[in-house]
């Protein structure tokens, strides 16, 4: 078996094609028609301009906005006088033929960006590869080759470059393998968006696969088993039944209404940390963002987001909500979480350090333009803020006079801001939860994040292997904080909804409700099994089962209760 | 022929985002535009030449405009740097 990184859920079965390592074997030859030799080079370059605004196109009629962003990269280059330039010259000056006076001016580049000393540059030095090899198989005549695919199979790749991808008859493609990559990978982003079961990072695999051997991917796993014996076939084989009857069986709920069947209506919001995961969220029936993570603007890169960014960023999740409410949280960062363009002092206790809102009220100049760009946006649909680690009122006061502030001044500046922006926060600190109903009087809505609010209420570092097994949902003390957070929000007047795993995870679904939740925000992917937990439930027996359970004394008891199938009835 | 010249204020100098920010700025114009840094020329409509270049934080470079439409050109320049805090 080989391990890699999980970068696309499920399982796929196949025989595997391997995709031969681009080598162009780089003929130099003597021309002798100059003209004729540029005209080659300007008609492949045409050719390979086109093919790029093609998938530049369908990536976007698909909303794939990141795929789309790497493609106009692409595209650059392919436009880049200096580089045209440099080949016509070389056509010119050395009478060479395109395709090695193309390699050698692209060398050239590569080399001056592959000293240096950063890694957006040495990326860029990817993409120069790819748009050059492009042209090169162009000028070869080849066209573009697309891998002849007659059958199903899974695809075995040192590198698969978007453009490789998009080559790829997807229709019969059931799944990647990768040598290079991570889980932020253009592979990994390709794949989820195209649900397909991927795994990157797999060493030396192209190596050990051959064309035809019989693979099993299993996405979930990170894991890839070359040749399998027939007993393990059937065994995954079983698994992917399985997991393909639940995923059908949850499609039939789609368009069904989340109510349980006393017929109390629970709203299911959608957690987003990825502007690809909106269309998921769409499409599986949320009634709005319960939790937008802003953080994946800032990260992966040595600048900040400037004001005009981050609104195209809002303003596009608003826009494609059409109209529903879209809570977006303001940048949760610091810690263990550290921003090259921040310059973060390391911290001997980052998760009680300097992080969330403390970092933002710290750094005004970076929270005001997160707030400018919100407000901005806020035109655009039912926009609401909300402010992360607020552990007292006097912070919760100052990040809202800061929003005031901001407020105050785009009206000044002309800008059109709506005139209803709630503003909420995250009860993840146990001093916060102890004080809701002082909180209820304040804001406008809270949400129970329950992965900090576990690791604060047990002091137990939800990222130390060795106390792992303290960190636990199912602590008596967790759930009598969530109780007494739903239940002092409610009598206080303001919404409540919880945006944790636990909101997510149908074990819980018939506890919360019982304890009088209506909005849970979870990953797109959880929606429909959580819709069909509530649908089974009946709010007396939800009711009693909260009572029971939170007269349980240890997290073992609440489990066994919890974990029980039979009080789903 | 217009010149500006310039320190950079941005954290990581003209690569990333701000690098392709200035090429598109400028690849619409039919002026000549060059970029230099201790000597070193670049051409601005060239990502390639601009990445290559690589204009540092604190580094002061100088910009020269040639052509019919140079005063456009520096002023789309200005606006470019100053909406996202170039230089």
């Amino acid at each position: 078996m080989y391990k890699g990184v999980p970068a696309s859920p499920g399982i796929a079965i196949g025989p595997a094609l391997v995709l031969p390592k681009k080598q162009f074997q780089l003929e130099k030859r003597v021309i002798q028609d100059v003209t004729a030799e540029k005209n080659r080079f300007h008609q492949a370059l045409a050719a390979a301009k086109s093919r790029i605004d093609d998938l530049i196109a369908s990536a976007q009629a698909q909303g794939q906005t990141e795929t789309a962003k790497i493609f106009e990269a692409h595209r650059l280059m392919l436009e880049d006088p200096e580089l045209i330039a440099g080949v016509e010259k070389r056509i010119a000056e050395e009478k060479v033929n395109a395709e090695f006076a193309l390699e050698t001016t692209v060398n050239f580049y590569i080399n001056l960006l592959a000293q240096a000393n950063s890694d957006y540059l040495r990326e860029r030095v990817a993409d120069l590869k790819d748009v050059a090899g492009h042209v090169l198989q162009l000028l070869a005549g080849d066209g573009l080759q697309t891998p002849h695919i007659k059958a199903d199979c899974l695809i075995v790749a040192a590198e698969l470059t978007p453009s490789d991808t998009a080559l790829l008859p997807l229709d019969k493609v059931q799944g990647f393998i990768t040598e290079v990559g991570g889980a932020t990978s253009h592979t990994a982003i390709i794949a989820r968006s195209l649900e397909l079961p991927a795994v990157v990072g797999v060493k030396k695999i192209t190596s050990a696969v051959q064309n035809g051997d019989l693979l099993i991917i299993d996405g979930e796993q990170g894991a890839v088993l070359v040749n399998p014996d027939p007993g393990t076939v059937e065994a995954y084989r079983r698994k992917q039944a399985v997991l393909h009857r639940q995923k059908e069986e949850l499609a039939r709920l789609k368009g069904v209404a989340a109510q349980t069947k006393s017929g109390k209506t629970i709203r299911l919001l959608a957690n987003v940390g990825e502007p690809w995961e909106l269309p998921k969220a769409l499409e599986y029936g949320a009634d709005g963002i319960g939790l937008f993570r802003t953080e994946f603007l800032f990260l992966n890169r040595e600048t900040l987001p400037t004001e005009e960014e981050q609104f195209q960023a809002y303003k596009e999740v608003l826009v494609k909500m059409e109209g529903k409410p879209v809570v977006i949280r303001t940048l949760d960062i610091g810690g263990d979480k550290n921003l090259p363009a921040l310059n973060l002092e390391p911290e001997m206790n980052p998760f009680l350090g300097c992080r969330g809102i403390r970092l933002c009220l710290k750094d005004k100049a970076l929270f005001t333009t997160q707030l400018r760009a919100l407000y901005r946006a806020s035109v655009y649909g039912q926009l609401k803020i909300m402010f992360p680690m607020i552990s007292s009122l006097e912070e919760y006061r100052a990040a809202v006079k800061c929003a005031e502030e901001v407020r105050a001044q785009l009206i000044e500046e002309g800008h059109p801001v709506s005139s209803h922006v709630p503003i909420g926060i995250m009860v993840e600190v146990p001093s916060t939860a102890l004080i809701t109903d002082l909180f209820a009087k304040e804001v406008d809505f809270v949400s129970i994040g329950t992965n900090d609010l576990i690791q604060y209420t047990l002091a137990v570092d939800r990222m130390n292997e060795q106390i792992s097994h303290l960190y636990t949902p199912f602590h008596p003390a967790v759930l009598r904080l969530i109780k007494m957070v739903i239940e002092q929000a409610r009598k206080g007047g303001i919404e409540v909804s919880m945006c944790g795993e636990m909101a997510g995870d149908p074990r819980f679904t018939p506890l919360l409700i019982g304890l009088g939740l209506e909005s849970f925000s979870m990953s797109p992917s959880a929606l429909l099994a959580v819709k069909k937990q509530i649908r089974t439930l009946k709010n007396s027996t939800a009711k009693a089962l909260a009572e029971k359970v939170l007269a349980l004394p240890t997290a073992e008891q609440i489990k066994a209760v919890l974990g029980n199938e039979e009080n789903k009835e | 022929m217009r010149v500006l010249t310039a320190t950079i204020k941005t954290k990581t100098g003209l690569h990333a985002r701000p690098a392709a920010l200035l090429v598109n700025t400028v690849a619409q114009y039919k002026s000549e535009v060059k970029i230099a840094k201790n000597g070193q020329e670049a051409n601005l409509k060239s990502l390639l030449d601009l990445l290559s270049l690589g204009a540092e934080q604190g580094d002061r470079i100088t910009i020269t405009v040639d052509g019919t439409d140079e005063d456009e050109v520096i002023a789309a320049l200005q606006r470019c740097a100053m909406e996202n805090e170039l230089w």
